[in-house]
């Protein structure tokens, strides 16, 4: 594709802190290259900011590769920006043309409270992961990684359910700001491997009244989470979340 | 865990939402079928005495109990559910995400209000006049010996006005919608992820939210236009 650049209206979320509130303000961005990705024309933004005085905006970022799930901003109505399996930091400048207008936000959910700008506190992710989603291991020598035969097929799906960076976008995209997808990953990822067996039932019940706890709501399978994520998590991984709490609910020992 | 636990969670309560809709779901089934008698086109008696076994015999009227426990324990537990998960995003968008979802899943509540209030109105036309105030008694389908309550003349009578038909057949195409969404949700609520199986009941409940609004859209339709006599 042809190398060009564009002059662009940015319309940010700017907010001071989480108690402060919040409002859009305009700005214009000159002379951006279509090879930027999305992130680094936002630095471009904020050197303007900081060389005329002014604060600049505060957003997540660490790995800009992909893979880390810092990245966040809902971008023209969709969590990570217009194209599909895709990530802020790996959004090009090239999926706008010139003179376009650029609506950002933070994701909204109660649960990820605004820190600053388009900043917001995943650490509710990190609570529920740290309600089961591990496994226990004796200490001593690492053990031969195929000791156990795993059919094949369940880890596949294992693996492309371990993929979930946890960024948040299932929330974000969610008109009931569930976590859904995300703790669906994270519960099938363990339960598809032998690994994953001894902790089954307690992990699922954990990390759902967890989630609960945290104030995301209820997952009604509309679809929309699974339309949006950045590793194309699928949907039926809820039903399989699903199918793991009814069954662990309805045996478990005490 | 205790139960409390496990249906105040929000999966459980999603769980109440499928179970109480799966049984409304098979209602669904048996009153279309029981209603379809009216197209045997025999002034009614198949249908009257149809609905005279229903509202007489033991077993369909404790149902019917179960049936009522059922429909309020789904409108409750839905606008609950509503009402709890819009409260998880005080801040809303500046511009809205509509992609990878249809607006029927969007909208079950929008959906589900419509049909409530074709409920009042359907309680009113024939549940209540056949349990409470009576309906005209008919002479052609005798029961055990006595006459029956002549539903199909109160059915006739009331779908000879338009707007009721009207207002039938609008709250057929929500229920249409509402089981698109609902049905093929139900089991992935249940846990069915397996694909084949997903696919399957997938297909099926786009038919079932197909066929069976027809079905009663149909009646008043069929009585409005003089299709049944």
């Amino acid at each position: 594709m042809e190398h060009y650049h564009m002059n662009l209206n940015l319309k940010v979320w700017r907010q001071q802190n989480n108690k402060a509130k919040g409002a859009f303000k305009m700005y214009r961005v000159e002379d951006i290259s279509s090879e930027m990705s999305f992130l680094e024309m936002i630095d471009v933004l904020n050197e303007t900011l900081i060389r005329e005085g002014e604060d600049p905006i505060a957003f997540d970022h660490d790995c800009r590769e992909g893979i880390c799930g810092s990245c966040s901003m809902y971008i023209n109505g969709k969590p990570h920006g217009p194209w599909q399996a895709n990530t802020t930091c790996q959004l090009h400048m090239r999926a706008f043309k010139d003179g376009d207008t650029i609506v950002v936000e933070p994701w909204r959910a109660n649960a990820f409270p605004v820190i600053k700008d388009l900043m917001v506190d995943r650490s509710a992710f990190d609570r529920i992961i740290q309600a089961g989603g591990y496994i226990s291991v004796n200490t001593g020598n690492a053990v031969d990684g195929n000791a156990i035969p795993i059919n094949k097929d369940k880890a596949d799906a294992s693996f492309a359910a371990a993929m979930c960076i946890g960024c948040g976008a299932c929330v974000a995209a969610c008109k009931n700001s569930s976590a859904m997808l995300f703790l669906s990953a994270k519960v099938s990822h363990l339960a598809l491997l032998p690994q994953g067996d001894p902790e089954r039932k307690s992990r699922v019940i954990n990390m759902v009244a967890q989630m609960d706890k945290e104030g995301f709501g209820a997952c009604t399978n509309t679809g929309a989470c699974e339309a949006t994520c950045p590793k194309e998590i699928s949907i039926s991984n809820i039903a399989r979340l699903n199918q793991e709490y009814l069954i662990s609910s309805l045996t478990a020992d005490k | 865990m205790t139960w409390k636990q496990v249906f105040t969670s929000s999966i459980g309560k999603k769980l109440v939402m499928g179970f109480t809709g799966i049984f409304l779901i098979l209602f669904l089934v048996v009153h279309a079928g029981l209603n379809a008698c009216i197209w045997a086109n025999d002034g009614g008696d198949m249908f009257n005495r149809a609905a005279n076994f229903m509202g007489s015999n033991v077993v369909p009227r404790i149902m019917e109990i179960g049936l009522f426990a059922g429909i309020f324990l789904h409108i409750i537990q839905g606008y609950l559910l509503t009402l709890e998960n819009r409260k998880k995003r005080s801040v809303g968008y500046a511009v809205s995400y509509s992609e990878g979802s249809k607006w029927y899943s969007r909208s079950m509540a929008v959906l589900g209000t419509i049909l409530l209030l074709f409920f009042i109105l359907h309680w009113k036309h024939f549940w209540i006049p056949s349990r409470i105030t009576g309906v005209e008694e008919t002479t052609h389908a005798v029961a055990n010996g006595l006459p029956v309550h002549n539903m199909y003349a109160l059915m006739k009578d009331t779908f000879s006005e338009l707007w009721v038909v009207i207002a039938y057949v609008i709250a057929c195409i929500s229920l249409a919608y509402h089981l698109a969404h609902g049905f093929q949700s139900v089991f992935k609520t249940l846990g069915v992820h397996n694909k084949r199986y997903h696919i399957m009941l997938s297909s099926l409940g786009y038919g079932f939210a197909v066929i069976v609004p027809l079905v009663f859209a149909m009646m008043p339709v069929s009585f409005y236009l003089g299709w049944v006599k």
